[in-house]
């Protein structure tokens, strides 16, 4: 089943036109892998997904519902979550309380009982706090809750970022170069992560470098360069296809 | 002894009034600041609660409760046109916008007739009392710590730290800095009806950009990053100048440029050695203290 649909996304800066026509499908519960080489338009794609650019031209279905010329917080009521190719944590609030800012959409806490210091505001409270807290146990981070963001290690934080978007319990998951800096232990520990939130119902579009890490987890793969479709298809046709390798390498003399 | 403590009391009433003023004002740049806004039209959100309060006390006659009220809640209503096209500006130019607002009060206000232009309205009936306002100070400092690790309170603190992330969580920014603008201007307002009542009367001239100016500092030396900061900022520098005056014949230098002098030291000295505020200075020495101690105990991570 279709959950998310580019149907001929345009995007241009100036004269350069980022994203020029993107079309394809990213279908629940799949790992779904964006690749291309630097500049072929890959965090246009997010950005323009989750809502902090705005199309020039094209649409952008979620389950069917058109989202393209919706502010980033409602994508996000929609079910789209995202990460950051350069991390953003906020860095001063701890790793819990992150999470917890991520859970914003699924908290219904009433102000007046807030502000009066009634027992149920207080119990809204703890039970956001321990879903934050499982979620950090999700990403393996149990043991660093109350951490400040800023004092995490790399990997530490990029865990954080992936279990703050999984708070608003999306849908659709966006990972914009989760392994960005990482070495080869820790991308096989973000391989199995991002296994395991597939495994548990979230659909992934994933734009990564590591085209390794891209062809291990990912269900289907799409390929751009210039802004343009090139390739579509499974880790092995996508592999194989000409215009890829010309892409990544060169063209054959 | 009591008589004594009376005695203290009468000499020094407007000065202890006044630090709870200060507070609630401090208190309202506070709120704009806690999610990363500098918005600086504060003295014309007390203009319109202080003129408004007055001319309901002084010409419809109504309790003053109700003045207040009034006093309260137009300045805020005001805050949402205002804030609609100004919150899509950024840092400083969000701050010139503001100021810009709060001029144009100001010299609408100078320019009425009906108000008594620069003159202003004097022989207000003096309703305000001490406890009046520091109830309300209380008031404004228990809703404004609750907010703080609640929903909205983190909500708040990552608009403050990365706007655009906040928005990809599902945080709707705007509504949010909207609504700490008006909450800001109801308590500006809320400060400039107290006083009005206070001090017999009200001019023009006391909402200028020295007094926003003025409320930036309390904020700002005493910490924007917890409730109690404004509060304890707008007290020291309230009862620095009485400190100063008795001070100022020993030194042989006038208390006018002593005062301006040493504010600015302050300012300086706090920005330069602690940025979160006078009220940060306990968990510096302590941090200080631990770091010089090897063996010392483990700090908490909270």
């Amino acid at each position: 089943m279709t959950l998310l649909a580019l149907d001929t996304l345009a995007k241009a800066f100036g004269g350069v036109r980022a994203v020029d026509g993107v079309s394809f499908d990213v279908k629940a519960g799949e790992v779904h892998g964006l690749i291309g080489p630097n500049g072929a338009g890959k965090t246009t794609v997010i950005n323009l997904v989750s809502g902090l650019l705005r199309p020039d031209g094209g649409k952008i279905r979620l389950e069917g519902l058109e989202i393209q010329a919706l502010a980033p917080h409602r994508i996000t009521a929609c079910g789209i979550a995202r990460t950051f190719q350069s991390i953003r944590l906020f860095p001063d609030l701890s790793a819990r309380d992150n999470v917890l800012v991520g859970r914003h959409l699924l908290r219904h806490p009433s102000l007046l009982a807030r502000l009066l210091g009634l027992p149920s505001a207080a119990a809204e409270q703890r039970e956001a706090e321990e879903a934050a807290a499982e979620l950090l146990r999700r990403v393996g981070l149990g043991g660093r809750q109350g951490e400040r963001g800023g004092n995490l290690s790399y990997g530490e934080q990029r865990r954080v970022e992936i279990a703050r978007a999984l708070a608003s319990a999306p849908k659709l998951l966006l990972l914009d170069e989760p392994t960005a800096g990482m070495n080869p232990v820790e991308v096989e520990a973000v391989a199995e992560l991002i296994r395991k939130v597939a495994s548990e119902g979230h659909a992934v579009l994933l734009v990564e470098h590591n085209v390794r890490l891209v062809m291990n987890v990912c269900h289907r793969i799409t390929v751009l360069n210039f802004g343009r479709v090139i390739a579509e298809g499974s880790p092995a046709e996508v592999g194989a296809h000409p215009d890829v390798v010309a892409a990544y390498l060169g063209h054959a003399a | 002894m009591t008589e004594r403590l009376a005695d203290f009391y009468g000499t020094y009433q407007s000065t202890i009034g006044y630090i709870g003023l200060n507070g609630l004002l401090a208190l309202s740049v506070y709120t704009t600041l806690s999610c990363g806004q500098l918005a600086l039209g504060n003295a014309g959100f007390m203009a319109i609660g202080a003129y408004a309060a007055v001319l309901l006390t002084m010409e419809a006659h109504v309790p003053f409760g109700l003045s207040l009220l009034a006093g309260t809640l137009l300045p805020a209503l005001v805050a949402v046109p205002l804030g609609l096209p100004v919150l899509r500006l950024k840092g400083v130019f969000l701050a010139i916008a503001t100021i810009g607002f709060g001029e144009v009060v100001r010299l609408s206000l100078v320019n009425s007739e009906a108000v008594n232009g620069a003159q202003g309205i004097v022989a207000i009936p003096q309703k305000t009392s001490v406890g009046l306002i520091f109830a309300a100070l209380a008031l404004a400092v228990a809703l404004l710590g609750r907010l703080k690790g609640s929903k909205w309170g983190f909500a708040l603190e990552a608009i403050r730290e990365d706007e655009p992330a906040a928005r990809t969580m599902g945080i709707p920014t705007g509504a949010y800095k909207l609504s700490m603008l008006a909450l800001g201007a109801a308590l500006a307002g809320l400060a400039g009806a107290l006083e009005a009542h206070f001090t017999f009367m009200v001019a023009p001239n006391g909402f200028g950009f020295d007094r926003v100016v003025d409320m930036l500092v309390f904020a700002v030396v005493g910490g924007s990053g917890v409730v109690f900061g404004p509060v304890v900022g707008a007290a020291f520098l309230t009862l620095l100048p009485e400190v100063l005056r008795e001070v100022a014949p020993m030194v042989g230098i006038e208390p006018g440029p002593l005062r301006m002098a040493v504010d600015g030291l302050v300012l300086l000295l706090v920005i330069l050695f602690l940025p979160n505020g006078i009220v940060s200075l306990a968990g510096v020495i302590r941090a200080r203290r631990s770091g010089r101690r090897p063996a010392g105990g483990t700090e908490s991570t909270r």
